[in-house]
């Protein structure tokens, strides 16, 4: 493989954590890095970019008030025109990473594979892991046709280590105007309150499911979370419910988190749940009903009523500290 | 005002969903039903229109056989008809080939906005409503929290990962909408009885003039190397609470110094 392009998604000035993990896979295929990033900040993010193994950066700059789907996709395909297909594109299971990646697949007329958790080199190409039914079969897939395929990567599926590259090359690119496809405006961003540790790099991740009886009981849920110095997360069932906001999921359509533990509270272990979890080093689940899948996977498994065992496993934690 | 809602027909994801072992493909045999994170859509749409003092929602799908089950309870819901595209030649098909079969299917219809969900249930790709836009040359809004529409456009509450985004987009649009966005209706009787005449237009690849190579297995571009079981994670110990399982919890985690 010679060059790899990594879709470089940054937030004033810092790459996201999925960028610097691409990067670091991508440097591990031998191949020549590049990264395109984008918007306020881009210019920041360029050293911290080379850091990870991009050894050419093409920044784009503000999209002011527009969606990035749209023009970033047509950035891509304007670098590609002008010098030629990458082997491959690898892009973040990221809101904005998606639009990128769907755009951009319909602009080249190339297929893209999503929920990848793995990436090897086999034959000068890229293989991709995908894990089905839950996580419980491993699917490997490839492109077959002209490069470059899109690669669409879930969170946590590398570690990013650093690399000891020096300052990246940066290429200014414009980004082009697209016409009707650009016409959404971002008037205003909401920013809802995220006290604690953040889901995606807490050690310690405490969920609640639908076995908490009611939204209120979720206090429980932040309270352990809090003791325990973790980040609260939730079940898909009580995100749609409206008991929590969308941004505590785990699980397929949520986020995939890592920690040392995960303590599942009433949860019983949907498929679409455990896809996010089932990383953890350690799992423990609280669930009245025996039969739960949770149990399947959990290391230390109670059977019982979360609104009892909570209160309970809280009073005594505080009593230690 | 006329939506458009995409809605896939898929297999019972409470029944064992099976790949073929030739294919790799999922098996989409016997009878499939509306996959429920498109019920989102399709109520979406049903109030737009409410709101909006008049128009229709009319449903675009891809599927095997022509399969009509699932848009059979989309229509009880309340949509007014259906375009289906039906067609040998589409099995395999990866998103880009049904984003291409799904977008002269909306031509057709020419409605003022698209709904989808955010993903499918079965294949959970997640890129087809932004290829469907970028196909269609028109502005996107994914996960949308959510909607209305005024004066020629569509307000958006855009879920982002710290908060959302409210964004307002001019009409023609692709909006995707989040499970939980609103409360999707159980059908009537009525709905029900009404949605056995509803018009579903079935539609086959070349009725949309695409060529077969540009959909399905070839179309796709993409091969399943091998499909394994995954190494399984395996259940440790489980303890009934008898009022005291908090003290194991505590001592499992002592035990892996989280405490």
């Amino acid at each position: 493989m010679d060059r790899i392009l990594v879709v470089a998604e940054q937030r004033g000035g810092e790459p996201l954590g999925i960028v610097l993990e691409l990067l670091t896979a991508a440097r591990g295929f031998g191949a020549t890095v590049e990264a395109v990033t984008w918007g306020e900040g881009s210019r920041e993010a360029v050293e911290t970019l080379g850091r990870y193994g991009a050894s050419r950066v093409y920044a784009a700059g503000d999209l002011g008030a527009s969606l990035p789907g749209p023009r970033v996709a047509a950035a891509i395909a304007a670098l590609i025109e002008e010098g030629g297909p990458p082997d491959a594109i690898l892009v973040g299971t990221t809101y904005d990473g998606r639009d990128i990646a769907g755009r951009l697949s319909a602009r080249l007329d190339r297929p893209v594979l999503t929920n990848i958790v793995g990436l090897e080199a086999s034959d000068g190409a890229l293989v991709s892991e995908h894990a089905i039914f839950g996580g419980s079969q491993v699917l490997m897939a490839r492109f077959t046709g002209e490069a470059p395929g899109i690669f669409v990567v879930r969170a946590k599926s590398f570690a990013a280590e650093p690399a000891d590259g020096g300052s990246p090359e940066v290429v200014d690119v414009e980004l082009p105007e697209t016409g009707t496809s650009d016409g959404a405006r971002i008037e205003s961003r909401k920013l809802e309150d995220q006290s604690g540790p953040k889901l995606d790099d807490s050690a310690v991740v405490v969920s609640g499911g639908r076995g908490l009886g009611s939204a209120e009981n979720y206090a429980l849920i932040e309270e352990l979370a809090k003791l325990l110095k973790g980040a609260a997360g939730a079940s898909r069932a009580i995100v749609d419910a409206g008991w929590v906001p969308y941004s505590h999921q785990v699980g397929q359509t949520g986020k995939t988190v890592k920690p040392t533990v995960y303590i599942a509270c009433g949860i019983s272990g949907a498929t679409q749940h455990m896809v996010g979890m089932k990383g953890a080093k350690n799992i423990i689940a609280i669930n009245k009903d025996q039969d739960a899948p949770i149990f399947s996977i959990a290391d230390l498994g109670v059977v019982g009523d979360v609104t009892k065992v909570l209160p309970k496993l809280i009073e005594s934690i505080k009593a230690r500290q | 005002m006329n939506v458009a809602v995409c809605v896939k027909q898929i297999p019972d994801p409470a029944m064992n969903l099976t790949l073929d072992p030739s294919t790799h493909t999922l098996v989409r045999e016997g009878k499939l039903i509306l996959d429920d994170s498109d019920a989102y859509g399709v109520e979406m749409g049903l109030q737009l229109v409410e709101a909006a003092g008049g128009g229709d929602v009319v449903l675009v799908s891809m599927a095997p056989n022509s399969e009509t089950s699932g848009l059979r309870t989309a229509l009880a819901m309340g949509a007014a008809s259906a375009v289906l595209v039906s067609d040998p030649a589409l099995a395999g098909s990866d998103a880009l080939g049904t984003a291409k079969v799904l977008a002269e299917a909306v031509k057709r219809v020419q409605p003022d906005l698209v709904l989808a969900a955010t993903e499918s249930t079965d294949g959970y790709t997640g890129t087809m409503p932004a290829q469907l836009a970028e196909l269609l040359g028109w502005p996107s809004v994914t996960f949308a929290k959510h909607v209305e529409v005024a004066e020629g456009n569509v307000k958006v509450q855009r879920q982002t990962e710290d908060g959302y985004d409210e964004v307002t987009c001019p009409l023609p649009a692709v909006v995707t909408v989040t499970a939980g966005v609103v409360e999707p209706r159980y059908p009537s009787f009525k709905g029900i009885m009404a949605a056995r005449s509803k018009k579903v237009d079935e539609l086959s690849v070349a009725d949309l003039g695409l060529e077969a190579s540009q959909v399905g297995q070839a179309g796709a571009r993409q091969e399943v190397l091998s499909v394994e079981a995954a190494e399984e994670r395996t259940a440790g110990e489980v303890v009934l609470d008898e009022g005291d399982a908090h003290e194991r919890v505590v001592a499992y985690l002592e035990q892996i110094k989280v405490l």
